[in-house]
């Protein structure tokens, strides 16, 4: 009796932290300044023990952080030591290999304290929409052209916020209001977070996490296990091509299943690139992690116990393990495709449980200019609309129209793009007939048409893929229409880097259609 | 039929009330101080059939005619229903060229990150029926390209031939200039006066595309069928010598006129909940408490609402539809004055179940009437939240809905034994236990997060609950809030019509207007904001006659760059530069409460600005204190498992008719009627009040 009891009372405790978190993300989205925080969900919390260990996190928009985050904080706990940290003290960095992979990503860790002793940490991670160097695109040759580098610093000393850190900041962005909002409204989402594990202590009467944190990752990795244990056993590879920056890129990967969990190794990937495509080693988990887990563990939540049966290796150096300094800005073109590469890998073993391919990676229309002429420099407004094609066909269903996967933010409403950046939208509607035929078909793209609306070039730093390799089809169904960027009755633009659309032009933006899944003269209604 | 003494009223007046329920039309008739209640089964085909029928057995029965009804207030869940069930208008939608597929594409989102196989809410408008007119306004409401009205009326022909009822037009930016949305709308009159139209710079007049065009959508999808049934049910009272105006409840719990719910019947939906809140702020005054988590568990779901100082929260916009276990973003949003609340799928049928981790779950889905939890013994097999409370000693099996319904223990032991108890290694009652315990943890979680969504606390405030689930587990959720004070009040399962009685008359305008709170213009302002009040003034005097209006103003406000505004009243005038800096504190303390630190120095911008025209609301009497104490008798006893102690008890069984003003309870006790039973845990005691009305006091509280 009395452990079944301590049982329900651990499943409530459990239910109560990831409520935690949820409230803390919510925090977040509502505080926050940048639009594809905001308006498309692009972030990230969680809470994790005295070791580092992750307990909960909250579903939002961003697997890319899903491993990440879990693994930056213990890049904290080492950097800080838990011996120094105070209440009141926030941590902050964007360093891509302790972070989430860009120096776009803003972490901020926070201790949390109960009766005096540090009970937890609180983290959580948001997009920032420009941090100075060449701007938010692939062109950086390495790191350091990207932007401003924040190593592990002390954003607030007991409560007492870091001048000279706010000052830094806000001299090397274009956004500066945004940027230093951003920061507040991070570091204000942990604090609300560690409010509620405070009362949540006194009201459960806990001294520590502890017994609870191993609970919480016993059983969930004992499900994660129990949930491998009943796929089939073996080594099964797969190879996609994708566009790359100047030469096409190979993701090559072996997915071997066994009793003790799945590995993923991305042997025979291609080399890193010269620009900023490039993949530090904990956003290629996240992501390969993430797609592992839609299809073995959908409904068991993310925590330090079951992400550990999932793992995952790639040679250093190759684009999917680029040590610094490697460009890495728009490292989501390279990463998001990594749940197909490994889906091609699965619907060897278990083919009726997996999608096509889809177009995956986010078509974020990334855009900036003058917002008059002569005035605020050449960039007076930088602004990313996410956008979508379609996703891949799914074993019981059609794919999903404009739809964002793996990635999980939203689109950005034209009417919100408008009141950010002087461009006229005239056109954002559906690609009829680009999913791939199939048993199941893909999913539609969109076309998206873009003109400025102030008489003045804007720039488009592109930072699109499947354009020479649409998603493929499979088991029969055909590929999906590939992506197109160009101006409207005139040139074709390049799928990566920054380019001028000249006012007057109209760029115009189709992203791709989702592959089809069986043969098309099945057609499933 | 029921008859109780209405303890408040002082007046001869008679006054009718009607609920529409998806299953039963809830009638309420109080004349004078006299209240009279009745169920019947709703007529879904032709609603006021039952209305009618219940309404003529309920006067029938009080010796008042149709003639001297002095006031006739109506809420329904049609609207909803038809939307739910699909079952509106044929509806066509008129977008801006190049926007054809802004519902289809809504967000872009998917509503679970890990379920590959999610399937999305269908448009109410289907492709084929989605038209676009060359036209294009800008973000400050310039036309950058005329509207081509020869494609308007080239459309006219198109509509017909498709046989399209009710159309809908939504242009990009129409909220800042609404001039070609009108225009559209007068061509469609004037040729094709058949077809209803909806604009949505009417109907929702705010930035964001795809949530405009959904909440004139779901409007334009209902309004003919609305509109039919309202003029039909108008028609039948009077024919039936009924001359007074007919109010509709809207989902912002005030009453509209009968001509402005016919042209926004979107405004509608949810009107049940939002009369169960009203009814919950007067209960709660009429008793002194000003902060109240009112708690309404039905068989479905459950439902939680802050209301303070009588007043509950309000919100702009809601979920309809969710089709995919309650969860957020599977519905479709709609933007109106709504009530705030949070709902979960846990109520009496939701089903309990062991997942992979060896966890319970219980709900969202839910076993219903058809089949019914398992004890009810009509085939259904899942072991429900109801069961679980029968296992645990809360509910008399024999006495089950007022003894309606047989309850059947055996097959709830066999259902909970199977799916729960078996799979976890445990006996029966443990299991029942843990099922019990987690809905109670899912609503005080749901409970705690919306309310700290709103920066309120939930501790210091009084429970009020009703529904037939909510007196089963008021005091485990309680408990688990921090909460001392429950009130469970009398009649409580026609709560909702109860409270259509005491809602106001108002309208409630929201206008999207963008400004930099440093430059903000004082002119363009307030005729801005007096436009807005005429509007607002016409729809609320429909409604409310002669009778004195008041007018609220807010503001919508965030740091410049957010987006997510918070409101803030507009108390004085915004004339001079201390008007803008009384509105910056404002917006700083606010924000500070909300978020724990304002930011230093930022610019604030305002988004939206909102009037709300309403009649007052008269105060209800306070109802008397007690002065006599009684210890009340009980009729038996009961073995009850208590989920504070996590121990099983014997205690003692009271039957509620037979308890007087005064009365007391010790808990822990069982209360029975037939609508329902009330645990009073062991941390509770209980007492009646002059009202009628159980109220449950933490013993650690009492005074």
């Amino acid at each position: 009796m009395t452990i079944v009891h301590g049982d329900i009372e651990r499943q409530i405790m459990w239910n109560r932290l990831i409520a935690i978190v949820e409230e803390q993300a919510q925090t977040l989205l509502r505080t926050a300044f940048s639009p594809i925080v905001r308006e498309a969900g692009d972030l990230s919390a969680g809470v994790f023990d005295a070791q580092g260990r992750m307990l909960a996190q909250a579903v939002t928009g961003t697997p890319g952080h899903v491993n990440s985050m879990a693994e930056s904080v213990k890049h904290f706990i080492q950097h800080f030591g838990l011996g120094s940290m105070k209440p009141g003290d926030a941590y902050i960095t964007n360093d891509p290999w302790m972070g989430t992979g860009h120096l776009n990503d803003f972490v901020v860790t926070t201790p949390c304290f109960y009766k005096g002793k540090l009970i937890g940490l609180f983290s959580c991670t948001s997009h920032i929409i420009d941090i100075g160097g060449i701007g938010f695109g692939p062109d950086g040759t390495d790191v350091f052209m990207e932007g401003l580098y924040i190593p592990f610093l002390k954003i607030f000393d007991e409560g007492r916020i870091n001048d000279s850190l706010i000052a830094i900041i806000k001299a090397n962005t274009r956004l500066p209001i945004d940027t230093i909002g951003d920061v507040y409204s991070l570091t204000a989402c942990n604090d609300v977070g560690c409010r509620r594990l405070v009362e949540m202590m006194g009201e459960f009467q806990l001294d520590a996490l502890d017994d609870l944190a191993a609970h919480i990752c016993a059983r969930s990795q004992a499900a994660v296990l129990s949930a491998i244990a009943k796929l089939p056993k073996g080594s099964w590879t797969n190879q996609m091509i994708t566009d790359g920056y100047d030469d096409p890129i190979t993701l090559a990967a072996t997915t071997t299943i066994s009793e003790t969990g799945i590995h993923v190794d991305y042997a025979g990937t291609s080399a890193m690139a010269s620009r900023g495509i490039n993949v530090p080693l904990a956003y290629t988990t996240a992501y390969t992690v993430f797609g592992l887990s839609c299809i073995v563990a959908a409904q068991i939540p993310n925590n330090a116990g079951s992400l550990a049966p999932l793992t995952v290796s790639a040679p250093r150096s190759s684009i999917l393990n680029a040590p610094k300094p490697a460009a890495v800005c728009a490292r989501h073109i390279v990463g998001q495709m990594l749940p197909d590469v490994v889906f091609g890998c699965l619907a060897k073993a278990i083919p009726d449980k997996v999608p096509a391919e889809g177009t995956s990676c986010l078509w974020n229309l990334n855009v900036r200019g003058a917002v008059r002429a002569g005035a605020d420099g050449n960039y007076g407004f930088t602004m990313a609309v996410t956008s979508n094609g379609g996703t891949g066909a799914r074993p019981t269903a059609n794919g999903l129209s404009a739809t964002a996967y793996p990635s999980g933010v939203k689109g950005t409403p034209v009417e919100i793009a408008e009141s950010i950046a002087p461009l006229i939208f005239w056109r954002k509607e559906l690609r009829e007939g680009s999913g791939g035929a199939g048993r199941t078909s893909g999913g539609d793209g969109q076309i998206i048409e873009i003109e400025s609306g102030i008489d003045l070039p804007f720039e488009l730093l592109a930072a699109f893929d499947r354009i020479d390799h649409p998603p493929r089809g499979r088991a029969g169904g055909l590929d999906g229409a590939p992506g197109v960027v160009a101006i409207k009755g005139g040139r074709i633009l390049k799928g990566k880097g920054a380019q001028t659309i000249n006012a007057g032009e109209r760029l115009i933006v189709m992203t791709p259609g989702g592959g089809g899944l069986g043969d098309p003269a099945q057609r499933h209604k | 039929m029921k008859t109780q003494k209405h303890p408040s009223g002082s007046t001869k007046s008679a006054r009718l009330a009607v609920d529409i329920g998806g299953t039963f039309t809830d009638i309420v008739l109080e004349v004078g101080v006299k209240r009279h209640t009745q169920k019947i089964l709703t007529t879904p085909k032709a609603p006021e059939s039952a209305v009618i029928e219940g309404t003529t057995q309920i006067l029938a029965q009080s010796g008042v005619t149709f003639a001297s009804i002095d006031a006739f207030v109506h809420g329904t869940t049609l609207a909803t229903n038809a939307i739910i069930e699909r079952k509106g208008a044929k509806t066509a939608l008129i977008a801006t060229d190049g926007f054809r597929d802004v519902l289809e594409i809504a967000d872009e989102g998917r509503f679970d990150q890990y379920d590959i196989n999610i399937v999305k809410t269908a448009p109410l408008v289907p492709r084929e029926l989605r038209f676009t007119v060359p036209e294009r306004m800008d973000v400050m409401g310039a036309i950058r390209r005329p509207l081509d009205e020869s494609a308007v009326v080239a459309l006219c022909q198109r509509l017909r031939e498709e046989g399209v009822e009710s159309v809908a037009v939504a242009l990009i930016h129409c909220y800042a200039n609404a001039s070609h949305e009108q225009r559209i709308g007068d061509i469609l009159s004037r040729l094709c006066p058949e077809i209803s139209v909806t604009l949505s710079s009417e109907v929702c007049p705010e930035a964001r595309e795809f949530e405009r065009t959904s909440t004139a959508v779901a409007n334009a999808y209902v309004r003919p069928l609305m509109s039919g049934y309202l003029l039909r049910l108008q028609a039948e009272m009077h024919k039936r010598g009924y001359t007074s105006p007919i109010h509709l409840m809207t989902s912002g719990g005030s009453l509209a006129s009968l001509e402005t719910a016919a042209k926004f019947p979107i405004r509608l939906v949810e009107s049940g909940p939002a009369g169960g809140a009203i009814l919950a702020g007067r209960l709660a005054k009429a008793r002194g408490e000003d902060r109240i988590l009112s708690f309404d568990m039905g068989g479905t779901t459950a439902k939680i609402c802050l209301i303070d100082n009588g007043l509950p929260r309000t919100a702009r916009a809601f979920e309809m539809d969710r089709q995919s276990r309650f969860m957020k973003g599977s519905g479709s949003p709609i933007r109106i004055p709504v009530i705030e609340m949070v709902e979960i799928g846990a109520g009496g049928g939701s089903i309990a179940r062991v997942d992979a981790l060896r966890r319970i779950l219980v709900g969202p889905d839910s076993a219903g009437a058809e089949p019914g939890p398992a004890c009810y013994n009509r085939g259904g097999a899942k072991p429900t939240v109801t069961d679980a409370d029968l296992m645990l000693g809360k509910i008399d099996p024999e006495n089950f809905a007022g003894g309606s319904i047989k309850l059947q223990s055996d097959l709830a032991h066999a259902a909970i034994s199977e799916h729960i108890a078996t799979p976890l290694q445990q006996d029966v009652q443990t299991a029942a236990y843990g099922v019990a315990e987690i809905v109670d943890e899912n609503m005080s979680n749901a409970a705690r997060v919306h309310a700290v969504e709103r920066g309120a606390a939930v501790a210091d405030r009084t429970m009020i609950a009703f529904g037939g689930a909510a007196p089963l587990h008021a005091c485990r959720l309680a408990e688990k809030l921090g909460i001392q004070r429950i009130i469970i009040p009398v009649d409580a399962g026609v709560g909702s019509a109860i409270g259509f009685l005491e809602a106001p008359a108002a309208y409630e305008l929201v206008r999207s207007r963008y400004m930099r709170l440093d430059a903000l213009d004082p002119a363009v302002v307030s005729q801005l904001l007096d436009e807005m009040e005429r509007e607002a003034t016409m729809h609320c005097r429909s409604a409310a006659g002669e009778q004195t209006l008041t007018a609220r103003k807010s503001v919508f406000m965030r740091y410049a760059g957010q987006g997510h505004e918070i409101a803030i009243a507009l108390l004085g005038h915004l004339g001079d530069a201390s008007g803008t800096a009384t509105l910056r504190n404002d917006f700083e303390h606010e924000y500070a409460k909300l978020f724990s630190r304002h930011i230093p120095g930022a610019a604030i911008e305002i988004m939206s600005w909102m009037v709300h025209v309403s009649t007052a609301v008269a105060s209800p009497c306070v109802i008397p204190k007690c002065t006599t104490e009684l210890a009340a008798v009980p009729k038996g006893k009961r073995q009850v498992f208590d989920a504070y102690q996590g121990l099983s008890l014997e205690v003692p069984l009271y039957e509620r008719l037979a308890l007087k003003p005064g009365m007391r309870i010790v808990g822990p006790a069982v209360v029975v009627e037939a609508g329902t039973s009330t645990y009073v845990s062991s941390t509770f005691d209980a007492a009646l009040d002059a009202e009628f009305a159980l109220v449950l006091t933490a013993k650690s509280a009492a005074r």
